[in-house]
Protein backbone atom coordinates (compact mmCIF):
# COMPACT_ATOMS: atom_id res chain seq x y z
CA UNK A 1 0.00 0.00 0.00
CA UNK A 2 1.33 3.41 -0.95
CA UNK A 3 2.22 5.75 1.93
CA UNK A 4 -0.77 7.89 2.72
CA UNK A 5 1.09 11.21 2.83
CA UNK A 6 3.42 10.62 -0.12
CA UNK A 7 4.35 13.95 -1.70
CA UNK A 8 3.52 14.31 -5.35
CA UNK A 9 6.16 14.90 -7.99
CA UNK A 10 6.42 18.42 -9.41
CA UNK A 11 4.18 19.18 -12.37
CA UNK A 12 5.77 19.88 -15.74
CA UNK A 13 3.51 22.79 -16.71
CA UNK A 14 3.70 26.25 -15.18
CA UNK A 15 1.46 26.71 -12.21
CA UNK A 16 0.42 29.80 -10.37
CA UNK A 17 1.67 30.53 -6.85
CA UNK A 18 -1.00 29.88 -4.26
CA UNK A 19 0.77 31.92 -1.59
CA UNK A 20 0.71 35.67 -2.05
CA UNK A 21 0.87 38.96 -0.13
CA UNK A 22 -2.88 38.67 0.38
CA UNK A 23 -2.35 35.62 2.56
CA UNK A 24 -0.33 37.38 5.25
CA UNK A 25 -1.76 37.38 8.75
CA UNK A 26 1.20 39.13 10.40
CA UNK A 27 3.93 41.41 9.11
CA UNK A 28 6.77 42.58 11.37
CA UNK A 29 6.72 46.21 12.61
CA UNK A 30 3.64 46.93 10.50
CA UNK A 31 0.10 45.74 9.99
CA UNK A 32 -1.66 43.90 7.21
CA UNK A 33 -5.30 44.00 6.16
CA UNK A 34 -7.18 40.87 7.25
CA UNK A 35 -6.71 38.23 4.54
CA UNK A 36 -9.63 37.58 2.18
CA UNK A 37 -9.25 33.84 2.56
CA UNK A 38 -7.96 31.46 5.21
CA UNK A 39 -5.52 28.88 3.88
CA UNK A 40 -5.57 25.42 5.34
CA UNK A 41 -2.90 25.34 8.11
CA UNK A 42 -0.03 23.10 7.11
CA UNK A 43 2.53 21.25 9.22
CA UNK A 44 5.69 19.25 8.94
CA UNK A 45 5.74 16.24 11.21
CA UNK A 46 9.12 14.86 12.17
CA UNK A 47 8.84 11.36 13.57
CA UNK A 48 12.06 11.02 15.55
CA UNK A 49 11.40 7.30 16.13
CA UNK A 50 11.71 6.70 12.40
CA UNK A 51 14.76 8.86 11.75
CA UNK A 52 17.90 6.99 10.74
CA UNK A 53 20.15 10.08 10.80
CA UNK A 54 21.12 9.87 7.13
CA UNK A 55 21.09 13.67 6.66
CA UNK A 56 19.27 13.40 3.35
CA UNK A 57 17.11 16.25 4.67
CA UNK A 58 20.17 18.44 5.24
CA UNK A 59 21.44 17.71 1.74
CA UNK A 60 18.03 18.32 0.19
CA UNK A 61 17.73 21.62 2.06
CA UNK A 62 21.09 22.87 0.76
CA UNK A 63 20.19 21.64 -2.70
CA UNK A 64 16.76 23.21 -2.97
CA UNK A 65 17.77 26.53 -1.40
CA UNK A 66 20.95 26.63 -3.48
CA UNK A 67 23.14 27.06 -0.42
CA UNK A 68 26.66 25.72 0.16
CA UNK A 69 27.88 24.97 3.65
CA UNK A 70 31.65 25.58 3.74
CA UNK A 71 33.61 22.46 4.68
CA UNK A 72 34.17 22.54 8.42
CA UNK A 73 35.81 20.28 10.98
CA UNK A 74 34.98 16.95 12.52
CA UNK A 75 34.21 17.75 16.14
CA UNK A 76 34.08 14.13 17.19
CA UNK A 77 30.32 13.87 16.84
CA UNK A 78 27.94 13.13 14.01
CA UNK A 79 26.66 16.71 14.12
CA UNK A 80 27.92 18.39 10.99
CA UNK A 81 27.93 21.32 10.95
CA UNK A 82 27.87 21.62 14.73
CA UNK A 83 25.16 24.27 14.71
CA UNK A 84 22.68 25.94 12.40
CA UNK A 85 24.32 28.44 10.05
CA UNK A 86 23.06 30.94 7.46
CA UNK A 87 23.56 28.10 4.93
CA UNK A 88 22.47 25.09 6.97
CA UNK A 89 18.87 25.94 7.76
CA UNK A 90 18.40 22.50 9.23
CA UNK A 91 20.87 20.38 11.20
CA UNK A 92 20.62 16.87 12.62
CA UNK A 93 21.45 16.80 16.32
CA UNK A 94 22.58 13.44 17.69
CA UNK A 95 22.22 12.55 21.35
CA UNK A 96 23.36 9.28 22.93
CA UNK A 97 21.26 8.47 25.95
CA UNK A 98 21.17 5.44 28.22
CA UNK A 99 17.58 4.81 29.18
CA UNK A 100 17.72 4.07 32.93
CA UNK A 101 14.58 1.92 32.75
CA UNK A 102 15.87 -0.47 30.10
CA UNK A 103 19.62 0.17 30.33
CA UNK A 104 19.54 0.46 26.55
CA UNK A 105 21.60 3.01 24.66
CA UNK A 106 19.21 5.13 22.66
CA UNK A 107 20.34 7.24 19.77
CA UNK A 108 18.08 10.27 19.72
CA UNK A 109 18.35 12.19 16.47
CA UNK A 110 16.49 15.45 16.14
CA UNK A 111 16.25 17.46 12.97
CA UNK A 112 16.63 21.02 14.26
CA UNK A 113 15.33 24.08 12.45
CA UNK A 114 12.60 26.68 12.56
CA UNK A 115 9.46 25.43 14.31
CA UNK A 116 7.15 27.95 12.57
CA UNK A 117 5.45 29.02 15.80
CA UNK A 118 1.86 30.19 15.65
CA UNK A 119 3.02 33.02 17.95
CA UNK A 120 6.44 33.79 16.46
CA UNK A 121 8.89 35.50 18.81
CA UNK A 122 11.14 36.51 15.91
CA UNK A 123 8.34 38.45 14.27
CA UNK A 124 7.42 40.10 17.56
CA UNK A 125 10.99 41.28 18.11
CA UNK A 126 11.68 42.42 14.52
CA UNK A 127 11.96 46.22 14.09
CA UNK A 128 12.04 46.23 10.27
CA UNK A 129 8.65 46.50 8.55
CA UNK A 130 7.95 43.40 6.50
CA UNK A 131 11.22 41.60 7.20
CA UNK A 132 9.31 38.74 8.85
CA UNK A 133 5.89 37.63 7.68
CA UNK A 134 3.41 34.97 8.68
CA UNK A 135 0.99 33.40 6.22
CA UNK A 136 -2.46 32.17 7.09
CA UNK A 137 -1.29 28.58 6.51
CA UNK A 138 1.16 29.02 9.40
CA UNK A 139 4.43 29.55 7.55
CA UNK A 140 6.76 32.14 9.10
CA UNK A 141 9.10 33.53 6.47
CA UNK A 142 12.01 35.98 6.39
CA UNK A 143 11.97 38.58 3.59
CA UNK A 144 15.62 39.34 2.99
CA UNK A 145 15.26 42.63 1.16
CA UNK A 146 13.55 44.11 4.22
CA UNK A 147 15.92 42.60 6.79
CA UNK A 148 18.38 45.01 8.43
CA UNK A 149 20.52 42.38 10.16
CA UNK A 150 20.00 43.65 13.71
CA UNK A 151 19.65 40.18 15.24
CA UNK A 152 16.51 41.04 17.24
CA UNK A 153 14.85 37.88 15.81
CA UNK A 154 17.54 35.81 17.52
CA UNK A 155 16.57 37.40 20.85
CA UNK A 156 12.88 36.84 20.16
CA UNK A 157 13.14 33.18 19.15
CA UNK A 158 12.46 30.65 21.94
CA UNK A 159 14.32 27.95 19.97
CA UNK A 160 17.56 29.77 19.03
CA UNK A 161 17.08 29.32 15.30
CA UNK A 162 17.85 32.40 13.16
CA UNK A 163 21.42 33.01 12.04
CA UNK A 164 22.81 36.24 10.57
CA UNK A 165 24.91 35.92 7.45
CA UNK A 166 28.24 37.72 7.51
CA UNK A 167 27.97 37.97 3.74
CA UNK A 168 24.76 39.93 3.26
CA UNK A 169 24.00 40.77 6.92
CA UNK A 170 20.52 39.33 6.86
CA UNK A 171 18.92 36.62 8.96
CA UNK A 172 18.37 33.10 7.66
CA UNK A 173 16.21 30.21 8.78
CA UNK A 174 14.06 27.41 7.40
CA UNK A 175 11.31 28.77 5.12
CA UNK A 176 9.34 25.52 5.37
CA UNK A 177 10.00 25.66 1.62
CA UNK A 178 7.32 28.31 1.26
CA UNK A 179 8.25 28.57 -2.43
CA UNK A 180 7.54 24.85 -2.94
CA UNK A 181 4.40 24.87 -0.84
CA UNK A 182 3.13 27.85 -2.86
CA UNK A 183 2.98 25.56 -5.89
CA UNK A 184 1.52 22.54 -4.16
CA UNK A 185 4.74 20.75 -3.31
CA UNK A 186 6.01 19.67 0.09
CA UNK A 187 9.26 20.79 1.73
CA UNK A 188 12.47 19.48 0.14
CA UNK A 189 13.50 17.69 3.34
CA UNK A 190 10.20 15.80 3.49
CA UNK A 191 10.51 14.85 -0.16
CA UNK A 192 14.03 13.50 0.39
CA UNK A 193 13.44 11.59 3.62
CA UNK A 194 13.83 7.86 2.80
CA UNK A 195 11.96 6.57 5.87
CA UNK A 196 9.00 8.95 5.91
CA UNK A 197 10.27 10.28 9.20
CA UNK A 198 9.51 13.73 7.76
CA UNK A 199 5.92 14.00 6.59
CA UNK A 200 4.10 17.06 5.31
CA UNK A 201 0.40 17.80 5.06
CA UNK A 202 -2.32 19.83 6.67
CA UNK A 203 -1.89 20.31 10.40
CA UNK A 204 -5.02 18.25 11.02
CA UNK A 205 -3.71 15.36 8.90
CA UNK A 206 -0.34 15.51 10.61
CA UNK A 207 -1.92 15.40 14.06
CA UNK A 208 -3.95 12.37 12.96
CA UNK A 209 -0.88 10.69 11.53
CA UNK A 210 1.05 11.50 14.72
CA UNK A 211 -1.69 9.94 16.82
CA UNK A 212 -1.39 6.65 14.94
CA UNK A 213 2.39 6.72 15.27
CA UNK A 214 2.16 7.48 18.99
CA UNK A 215 -0.27 4.62 19.50
CA UNK A 216 2.11 2.29 17.71
CA UNK A 217 5.02 3.44 19.90
CA UNK A 218 2.96 3.11 23.07
CA UNK A 219 1.92 -0.39 22.05
CA UNK A 220 5.59 -1.20 21.75
CA UNK A 221 6.33 -0.09 25.30
CA UNK A 222 7.14 3.60 24.92
CA UNK A 223 4.46 4.70 27.32
CA UNK A 224 5.58 8.35 27.23
CA UNK A 225 5.53 8.60 23.44
CA UNK A 226 3.80 11.76 22.34
CA UNK A 227 3.55 14.78 20.10
CA UNK A 228 5.57 17.98 20.50
CA UNK A 229 3.28 20.86 19.56
CA UNK A 230 4.06 23.30 22.39
CA UNK A 231 1.08 25.45 23.43
CA UNK A 232 3.33 28.14 24.95
CA UNK A 233 3.99 29.48 21.45
CA UNK A 234 0.46 28.77 20.23
CA UNK A 235 1.49 25.43 18.76
CA UNK A 236 3.98 24.98 15.96
CA UNK A 237 3.81 24.13 12.29
CA UNK A 238 6.79 21.81 12.66
CA UNK A 239 5.98 19.05 15.13
CA UNK A 240 7.89 16.09 16.52
CA UNK A 241 6.77 12.59 17.41
CA UNK A 242 8.96 11.52 20.31
CA UNK A 243 9.37 8.32 22.23
CA UNK A 244 10.05 10.40 25.34
CA UNK A 245 7.68 13.31 24.96
CA UNK A 246 7.79 13.78 28.73
CA UNK A 247 11.46 14.74 28.44
CA UNK A 248 11.95 16.84 25.28
CA UNK A 249 15.18 18.25 26.76
CA UNK A 250 16.78 14.86 26.04
CA UNK A 251 16.62 15.69 22.36
CA UNK A 252 19.57 18.10 22.25
CA UNK A 253 17.94 20.51 24.67
CA UNK A 254 14.55 21.01 23.06
CA UNK A 255 12.69 23.27 25.53
CA UNK A 256 9.90 21.58 27.46
CA UNK A 257 7.59 24.58 27.54
CA UNK A 258 8.91 27.16 25.09
CA UNK A 259 7.39 30.61 25.08
CA UNK A 260 8.50 34.06 24.07
CA UNK A 261 10.85 35.31 26.79
CA UNK A 262 9.17 37.61 29.30
CA UNK A 263 12.07 40.00 28.85
CA UNK A 264 11.29 40.22 25.13
CA UNK A 265 7.59 40.72 25.94
CA UNK A 266 8.53 43.54 28.31
CA UNK A 267 10.87 45.14 25.79
CA UNK A 268 8.45 44.93 22.88
CA UNK A 269 5.40 45.60 25.03
CA UNK A 270 5.18 48.18 27.81
CA UNK A 271 8.71 49.59 27.29
CA UNK A 272 7.97 50.52 23.69
CA UNK A 273 4.84 52.49 24.54
CA UNK A 274 5.88 53.85 27.94
CA UNK A 275 9.18 54.98 26.42
CA UNK A 276 7.57 57.10 23.73
CA UNK A 277 5.01 58.37 26.23
CA UNK A 278 7.79 59.45 28.61
CA UNK A 279 9.63 61.34 25.87
CA UNK A 280 6.41 62.99 24.72
CA UNK A 281 5.45 63.93 28.29
CA UNK A 282 8.83 65.54 28.97
CA UNK A 283 8.53 67.60 25.81
CA UNK A 284 4.97 68.64 26.68
CA UNK A 285 6.01 69.67 30.21
CA UNK A 286 8.69 71.86 28.66
CA UNK A 287 6.21 73.60 26.38
CA UNK A 288 3.66 74.13 29.13
CA UNK A 289 6.29 75.42 31.55
CA UNK A 290 7.49 77.96 29.02
CA UNK A 291 3.94 79.07 28.20
CA UNK A 292 3.06 79.51 31.87
CA UNK A 293 6.30 81.01 33.19
CA UNK A 294 7.88 82.68 30.18
CA UNK A 295 11.58 83.03 29.70
CA UNK A 296 13.99 83.32 32.62
CA UNK A 297 15.60 86.66 31.78
CA UNK A 298 18.50 88.49 33.34
CA UNK A 299 17.43 91.96 34.56
CA UNK A 300 19.36 95.22 33.96
CA UNK A 301 19.76 95.50 37.74
CA UNK A 302 21.59 92.20 37.78
CA UNK A 303 23.94 93.37 35.06
CA UNK A 304 24.55 96.49 37.17
CA UNK A 305 25.26 94.44 40.32
CA UNK A 306 27.75 92.33 38.38
CA UNK A 307 29.43 95.47 37.11
CA UNK A 308 29.73 96.87 40.63
CA UNK A 309 31.16 93.60 41.88
CA UNK A 310 33.73 93.41 39.08
CA UNK A 311 34.78 97.05 39.57
CA UNK A 312 35.07 96.75 43.34
CA UNK A 313 37.54 93.90 43.02
CA UNK A 314 39.61 95.17 40.13
CA UNK B 1 43.47 78.35 46.68
CA UNK B 2 41.47 77.64 43.58
CA UNK B 3 37.82 76.85 44.21
CA UNK B 4 36.62 73.37 43.18
CA UNK B 5 34.29 74.77 40.57
CA UNK B 6 36.64 77.11 38.73
CA UNK B 7 37.63 75.55 35.43
CA UNK B 8 40.64 76.47 33.30
CA UNK B 9 39.82 79.50 31.17
CA UNK B 10 37.04 80.85 33.42
CA UNK B 11 37.67 84.61 33.56
CA UNK B 12 35.86 87.91 34.22
CA UNK B 13 36.28 90.86 31.88
CA UNK B 14 35.11 94.06 33.63
CA UNK B 15 33.22 96.45 31.36
CA UNK B 16 29.69 97.32 30.39
CA UNK B 17 28.33 94.77 30.43
CA UNK B 18 30.69 92.54 32.33
CA UNK B 19 31.65 89.50 30.20
CA UNK B 20 32.58 86.17 31.74
CA UNK B 21 34.47 83.43 29.88
CA UNK B 22 32.68 80.18 30.72
CA UNK B 23 33.73 77.54 28.17
CA UNK B 24 37.01 77.31 26.25
CA UNK B 25 36.99 76.65 22.51
CA UNK B 26 38.17 73.07 23.09
CA UNK B 27 35.40 72.45 25.61
CA UNK B 28 32.81 73.80 23.19
CA UNK B 29 34.04 71.66 20.29
CA UNK B 30 34.05 68.69 22.64
CA UNK B 31 30.50 69.51 23.70
CA UNK B 32 29.15 69.84 20.17
CA UNK B 33 30.72 66.58 18.97
CA UNK B 34 28.99 64.92 21.92
CA UNK B 35 25.73 66.73 21.18
CA UNK B 36 25.66 65.79 17.51
CA UNK B 37 26.51 62.18 18.37
CA UNK B 38 23.76 62.04 20.96
CA UNK B 39 21.16 63.41 18.54
CA UNK B 40 22.20 60.99 15.78
CA UNK B 41 22.12 58.12 18.28
CA UNK B 42 18.67 59.10 19.46
CA UNK B 43 17.33 59.30 15.91
CA UNK B 44 18.87 56.02 14.75
CA UNK B 45 18.03 54.28 18.02
CA UNK B 46 14.41 55.43 18.05
CA UNK B 47 14.08 54.22 14.45
CA UNK B 48 14.75 50.68 15.67
CA UNK B 49 12.81 51.16 18.92
CA UNK B 50 9.31 51.79 17.64
CA UNK B 51 7.88 50.78 14.24
CA UNK B 52 6.21 54.18 13.84
CA UNK B 53 9.68 55.76 13.83
CA UNK B 54 11.31 53.29 11.44
CA UNK B 55 11.14 55.94 8.71
CA UNK B 56 13.99 57.73 10.51
CA UNK B 57 16.32 55.08 9.05
CA UNK B 58 15.95 57.08 5.82
CA UNK B 59 18.20 59.75 7.38
CA UNK B 60 21.01 57.23 7.60
CA UNK B 61 20.62 55.55 4.22
CA UNK B 62 18.21 52.74 5.10
CA UNK B 63 17.71 50.07 7.74
CA UNK B 64 20.93 48.17 7.11
CA UNK B 65 23.02 51.35 7.23
CA UNK B 66 21.26 52.55 10.40
CA UNK B 67 21.91 49.21 12.08
CA UNK B 68 25.56 49.33 11.05
CA UNK B 69 26.32 52.95 11.96
CA UNK B 70 24.45 53.34 15.26
CA UNK B 71 27.01 51.48 17.41
CA UNK B 72 29.93 53.34 15.83
CA UNK B 73 28.33 56.68 16.67
CA UNK B 74 27.98 55.27 20.17
CA UNK B 75 31.73 54.72 20.34
CA UNK B 76 32.33 58.31 19.18
CA UNK B 77 29.91 59.57 21.82
CA UNK B 78 31.55 57.53 24.54
CA UNK B 79 35.02 58.95 23.93
CA UNK B 80 33.70 62.43 23.29
CA UNK B 81 31.74 62.37 26.53
CA UNK B 82 34.78 60.98 28.30
CA UNK B 83 36.50 64.22 27.30
CA UNK B 84 33.66 66.27 28.80
CA UNK B 85 33.73 64.12 31.91
CA UNK B 86 37.42 64.75 32.47
CA UNK B 87 36.86 68.49 31.99
CA UNK B 88 33.77 68.89 34.13
CA UNK B 89 33.67 66.22 36.84
CA UNK B 90 35.40 68.27 39.55
CA UNK B 91 33.09 71.25 39.19
CA UNK B 92 30.14 68.85 39.33
CA UNK B 93 30.99 67.39 42.72
CA UNK B 94 28.00 67.60 45.01
CA UNK B 95 28.10 70.16 47.79
CA UNK B 96 25.75 70.73 50.72
CA UNK B 97 24.00 73.74 49.18
CA UNK B 98 23.10 71.64 46.13
CA UNK B 99 20.69 69.66 48.27
CA UNK B 100 19.13 72.89 49.53
CA UNK B 101 18.82 74.15 45.94
CA UNK B 102 17.22 70.91 44.81
CA UNK B 103 14.77 70.90 47.73
CA UNK B 104 13.50 74.29 46.49
CA UNK B 105 12.73 73.06 43.00
CA UNK B 106 9.45 75.01 43.06
CA UNK B 107 11.43 78.28 43.37
CA UNK B 108 13.81 77.09 40.66
CA UNK B 109 10.99 76.43 38.22
CA UNK B 110 9.24 79.71 39.02
CA UNK B 111 12.52 81.61 38.51
CA UNK B 112 12.76 82.90 42.11
CA UNK B 113 16.54 82.83 42.11
CA UNK B 114 16.59 85.18 45.11
CA UNK B 115 15.16 82.42 47.32
CA UNK B 116 17.92 79.97 46.39
CA UNK B 117 21.41 79.59 47.84
CA UNK B 118 24.19 81.15 45.77
CA UNK B 119 25.35 78.68 43.14
CA UNK B 120 28.87 77.83 41.93
CA UNK B 121 29.72 77.06 38.32
CA UNK B 122 26.99 74.43 38.15
CA UNK B 123 23.67 74.27 39.96
CA UNK B 124 22.23 71.05 41.35
CA UNK B 125 20.08 70.54 38.25
CA UNK B 126 23.09 70.72 35.98
CA UNK B 127 24.95 68.34 38.27
CA UNK B 128 22.07 65.85 38.17
CA UNK B 129 22.11 66.06 34.36
CA UNK B 130 25.89 65.58 34.33
CA UNK B 131 25.94 62.53 36.58
CA UNK B 132 22.84 60.99 34.96
CA UNK B 133 24.44 61.34 31.54
CA UNK B 134 27.69 59.81 32.84
CA UNK B 135 25.95 56.83 34.39
CA UNK B 136 23.56 56.28 31.48
CA UNK B 137 26.33 56.45 28.89
CA UNK B 138 28.27 53.77 30.77
CA UNK B 139 25.15 51.60 30.86
CA UNK B 140 24.42 52.25 27.18
CA UNK B 141 27.92 51.46 25.93
CA UNK B 142 28.16 48.32 28.08
CA UNK B 143 24.79 46.93 26.99
CA UNK B 144 25.44 48.18 23.46
CA UNK B 145 28.49 45.98 23.13
CA UNK B 146 26.44 42.96 24.24
CA UNK B 147 23.95 43.53 21.39
CA UNK B 148 26.55 44.56 18.78
CA UNK B 149 26.12 41.13 17.24
CA UNK B 150 28.28 41.60 14.16
CA UNK B 151 31.49 41.82 16.22
CA UNK B 152 30.60 40.67 19.72
CA UNK B 153 27.68 38.29 19.21
CA UNK B 154 29.62 35.19 20.15
CA UNK B 155 30.68 36.38 23.61
CA UNK B 156 27.30 36.40 25.31
CA UNK B 157 24.29 34.11 25.59
CA UNK B 158 20.95 34.92 24.04
CA UNK B 159 19.44 35.41 27.48
CA UNK B 160 22.15 37.96 28.32
CA UNK B 161 21.45 39.74 25.03
CA UNK B 162 17.74 39.89 25.87
CA UNK B 163 18.46 41.53 29.21
CA UNK B 164 20.97 43.87 27.55
CA UNK B 165 18.58 45.03 24.85
CA UNK B 166 15.87 45.75 27.44
CA UNK B 167 18.25 47.73 29.67
CA UNK B 168 19.67 49.50 26.61
CA UNK B 169 16.23 50.67 25.50
CA UNK B 170 15.17 51.83 28.99
CA UNK B 171 18.48 53.66 29.48
CA UNK B 172 18.11 55.25 26.04
CA UNK B 173 14.62 56.54 26.81
CA UNK B 174 15.91 57.89 30.12
CA UNK B 175 18.87 59.68 28.55
CA UNK B 176 16.59 61.25 25.94
CA UNK B 177 14.43 62.58 28.79
CA UNK B 178 17.54 63.92 30.55
CA UNK B 179 18.59 65.50 27.28
CA UNK B 180 15.19 67.21 26.98
CA UNK B 181 15.68 68.70 30.47
CA UNK B 182 19.17 69.85 29.45
CA UNK B 183 18.04 71.48 26.21
CA UNK B 184 14.93 73.00 27.76
CA UNK B 185 16.93 74.58 30.59
CA UNK B 186 19.31 76.09 28.05
CA UNK B 187 16.41 77.57 26.09
CA UNK B 188 14.41 78.74 29.10
CA UNK B 189 17.29 80.42 30.93
CA UNK B 190 18.10 83.23 28.52
CA UNK B 191 21.77 83.93 27.92
CA UNK B 192 22.78 80.33 28.48
CA UNK B 193 23.21 79.13 24.90
CA UNK B 194 25.84 81.81 24.29
CA UNK B 195 28.01 80.00 26.82
CA UNK B 196 28.23 76.98 24.53
CA UNK B 197 28.32 78.86 21.22
CA UNK B 198 30.59 81.85 21.91
CA UNK B 199 31.96 80.59 25.21
CA UNK B 200 30.86 83.71 27.09
CA UNK B 201 28.04 84.88 29.33
CA UNK B 202 27.22 88.30 30.68
CA UNK B 203 28.07 89.32 34.21
CA UNK B 204 24.37 89.72 34.94
CA UNK B 205 23.73 86.13 33.87
CA UNK B 206 26.50 84.92 36.16
CA UNK B 207 25.21 87.15 38.99
CA UNK B 208 21.67 85.79 38.61
CA UNK B 209 22.43 82.11 38.16
CA UNK B 210 25.96 81.37 39.39
CA UNK B 211 26.75 84.13 41.85
CA UNK B 212 29.17 82.09 43.98
CA UNK B 213 31.17 81.25 40.86
CA UNK B 214 31.22 84.94 39.83
CA UNK B 215 32.36 86.01 43.30
CA UNK B 216 35.13 83.41 43.23
CA UNK B 217 36.27 84.63 39.83
CA UNK B 218 36.35 88.34 40.72
CA UNK B 219 38.06 87.65 44.05
CA UNK B 220 40.89 86.03 42.13
CA UNK B 221 40.33 82.43 43.13
CA UNK B 222 40.19 81.60 39.46
CA UNK B 223 43.49 83.11 38.47
CA UNK B 224 46.23 80.57 38.61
Amino acid sequence: MAFEYELSNPPTENIESKLGPGDLVRRSASSVPPPQRQLEPVAKLIDISKCIGCKACQAACLEWNDLRQPIGYNHGTYDNPLDLTPQSLTVMRYTEWVNPETNNLEWLIRKDGCMHCADPGCLKACPAPGAIVQYSNGIVDFVHENCIGCGYCIKGCPFNIPRISKVDNTAYKCTLCSDRIAVGQGPACAKACPTHAIVFGTKEEMKKHAASRIKDLQDRGYKNAGLYDPPGVGGTHVMYVMRHADMPELYAGLPKNPRISRIVELWKGVTKYAGLAAIGTMTAIGFVHYLVNGANNVTPEEEERAKQLAERQS
Amino acid sequence: MTAYDIEPGDKVHPGDPVIVDRYSTAARINHWITAISLILLALSGLALFHPSLFFLTGLFGGGQATRAIHPWIGVVLFFSFLGLFIRFWRANLWVRTDSVWLSRLRDVLSAHEERLPEVGKYNAGQKVVFWSMSLLIIILIATGFVIWDIYFGQYTTIEQKRVAVLIHSIAAVTIICVWIVHVYAAIWVKGTINAMTRGQVTGGWAWRHHRKWLRELVSGKGSS
